[in-house]
């Protein structure tokens, strides 16, 4: 299968008032044409900087991509000057992000946000864009779209604001769609119809997407491979089967776990102890061993190399490096 | 929004009435009457003919009457003090040399302090930045009369670039704007760099920054519109600081504006120039109160001057 995006290495740091955080600190990941892979992991394990960073949208001049290359279609974005970057972004790669309520300009028709991309990129007509942004309405599950495009974000519904926003961002036809945490704002209803039109979307169009999210249930719907971060790294990827029934690093399977489920016997939840790693100081070894049941003294000094256990499952523990003492389970 | 119009049309008229009132009363509760600080002794013979042409002998209640029914025919009367003209012929006089110096101020205050606030806010942190917000804190401190008098013993006095007062040319509106222009500018440049900066980080502008449009669209497009909410909202309070303003920069500068009659009217107790002129500023603020609630609707769609009927 042809790679659309490869990232290698990446390296991005943040200066702040309090210190250099050290974000994102070696990831390598690859997405193939056509499919969607779901980046997963908690609160400041690093998935938006590093979904941002393909954008090139790292707050700057605080935040630095400081070592790595995203190899876009052959292109390394972090080489990529600002005016490229710009005729990449909303043609080539498109982004949505979590808030819809307000990721939409308020003082602007809908419309025009919609056309403005295509304006920006291409240079159509006032009609032509009209029609295009019309079909585009149609095609995320607007009624009325003549008539909508006149009006202002206000006048929509969180559900609705998204699928404008997905509109928008789909509107220069794109190869990649970064999509973070699309469903994170909405209600659970609208999350499950959302994440039907990103199906329904990639079929029609054919579009990679990558999905940042910490919702398991979002990932076992949609994504075809999983990508699971911790402390700026990725720790696990493998295909969807891969990680939802052979998970192999204990903060995986803490993840699961910790997922309320139907046919739970117990009625208490089983959440992961501990807190994430300090990114102003990042541990020297694996970044979970302070929460880890398994930890080993290995754990804390020295991070574990990459254990490739098939052709697409990955993970970085050493209870799977081929020193480790194997215990029948 | 006819609705909304002629709503807004009776509050205007019911705040002018109210204005109207309460000046009267003030102005009568001010002890003596036009003819006390004159220098000259009257007889009392002619000090009673006068009241009694001016009506000043009549119970206040016909007073309030008479001056009710002048404002309501917009003809206030000859002034007092110089009984040769009507109150009318120094507001037709008086005001286009205001309202041009008003319009100058507000034009340069806006046009500049945005610009300064979006630098400031561009380059947040930078040179810029601090250079702006130095100017805008000496612009707010420095009160508009010590600044006009400092222009002139410089500029005039000193380096005799710029004419010392009067209002003839170009050239003698130079100092009189700047002097008024610096305080509203700061106000606003200050404002602008804040909400510039709270907009900047709105995922809207993230949102346009990923569509790949280009920076300056990005500023002015989705940025300054949002940004520029708050200086509307000012700008009825600003417009009132600049026509207060006018007052004593009109003196300094000696400019025959209706400034000028205002003063000199409440010192000569000259009722009907008084009356005639507050009536016509609040008037004339009144009117762009409402002007900016217009700009703030057109600015911002989710405001609709019309309560009712949906979207």
């Amino acid at each position: 299968m042809e790679k659309i995006l490869e990232i290698d290495d990446l390296h991005v740091h943040f200066s702040t008032y309090g210190g250099t955080v050290q974000a994102v600190r070696g990831v390598n990941l690859y997405l193939n044409k056509g499919e969607t892979l779901a980046i997963v992991g908690e609160s400041g394990s690093g998935k938006s900087v590093t979904s941002n960073s393909i954008m090139q949208l790292i707050p700057s001049p605080s935040g630095k991509i400081v070592r790595g290359s995203i190899r876009f279609k052959g292109k390394d974005l972090v080489q990529t000057s600002k005016k490229e970057m710009r005729a990449i972004r909303g043609v080539d790669i498109s982004m949505i992000f979590q808030d819809p309520m307000t990721a939409l300009n308020p003082t602007l028709t809908v419309g025009d946000q919609l056309t403005e991309g295509l304006k920006q990129h291409s240079s159509v007509s006032i009609g032509k864009a009209k029609k295009k942004a019309i079909e585009m309405l149609r095609l995320v599950g607007i009624t009325n779209p003549e008539s909508r495009l006149k009006q202002y974000p206000h006048q929509f519904s969180g559900g609705m604001r998204q699928r404008i926003v997905i509109a928008m961002a789909l509107i220069c036809e794109p190869d990649l769609l970064i999509a973070d945490e699309p469903t994170t704002a909405l209600d659970v209803t609208i999350q499950a119809q959302i994440m039907e039109l990103f199906k329904e979307i990639q079929d029609k169009t054919g579009v990679s997407i990558i999905l940042v999210t910490h919702d398991l249930g979002v990932v076992a719907r949609v994504a075809d491979r999983v990508a699971v971060m911790y402390g700026g790294k990725i720790i696990e990827t493998g295909d969807k089967d891969d990680i939802f029934y052979r998970p192999q690093h204990p903060y995986t399977i803490g993840l699961l776990q910790s997922v309320p489920r139907l046919d739970m016997k117990e009625d208490i939840l089983q959440p992961i102890d501990g807190t994430p790693p300090d990114l102003f100081a990042p541990p020297q070894g694996c970044p979970f061993t302070a929460r880890c049941a398994h930890a080993m003294q290995v754990c804390a000094n020295v991070h574990p190399a990459t254990s490739y256990l098939s052709d697409s499952h990955q993970v970085e523990c050493w209870l799977q490096d081929a020193r480790a003492k194997r215990q029948p389970v | 929004m006819a609705i909304y119009l002629i709503r807004r049309f009776v509050i205007m008229i019911a705040t002018i009435f109210v204005i109207a009132t309460l000046t009267f009363i003030l102005m009568h509760s001010i002890p003596g009457n036009p003819f006390t600080t004159q220098d000259r002794s009257t007889s009392e013979a002619v000090q009673e003919n006068l009241n009694a042409h001016y009506h000043l002998d009549e119970p206040m209640i016909v007073q309030y009457g008479i001056w009710l029914k002048s404002l309501a025919t917009f003809d206030f009367g000859p002034s007092i003090k110089q009984p040769t003209e009507t109150v009318n012929d120094l507001l037709v006089r008086g005001f286009p040399i205001s309202a041009e110096l008003g319009m100058w101020t507000i034009t340069i205050a806006l046009i500049s302090g945005i610009t300064l606030g979006v630098l400031a806010a561009l380059k947040h942190n930078g040179i810029i930045d601090y250079i702006a917000m130095t100017l805008a804190v000496l612009g707010i401190s420095i009160p508009n009369f010590i600044l006009a008098t400092l222009l002139i013993q410089q500029l005039a006095v000193n380096l005799q670039l710029l004419p010392a007062a009067t209002w003839s040319s170009p050239m003698h509106m130079i100092m009189p704007i700047i002097a008024l222009a610096t305080g509203p500018t700061a106000i606003i440049a200050r404002l602008t760099r804040s909400s510039m900066l709270e907009v900047l980080t709105q995922d809207y502008i993230k949102t346009a920054r990923a569509k790949g449009l280009s920076p300056a669209k990005i500023v002015i497009k989705h940025a300054l519109r949002n940004a520029l909410m708050p200086v509307v909202t000012i700008l009825g309070t600003l417009v009132a600081a600049i026509l207060t303003g006018t007052f004593v920069i009109e003196r300094i500068f000696a400019i025959p504006g209706m400034g000028k009659y205002f003063v000199e009217s409440i010192n000569n107790r000259d009722y009907p120039v008084i009356m005639g002129t507050t009536v016509f500023y609040s008037a004339f603020l009144i009117f762009m109160l409402f002007l900016v609630d217009i700009v703030y609707s057109i600015l911002d769609p989710r405001i609709k001057l019309h309560k009712k009927g949906g979207s």
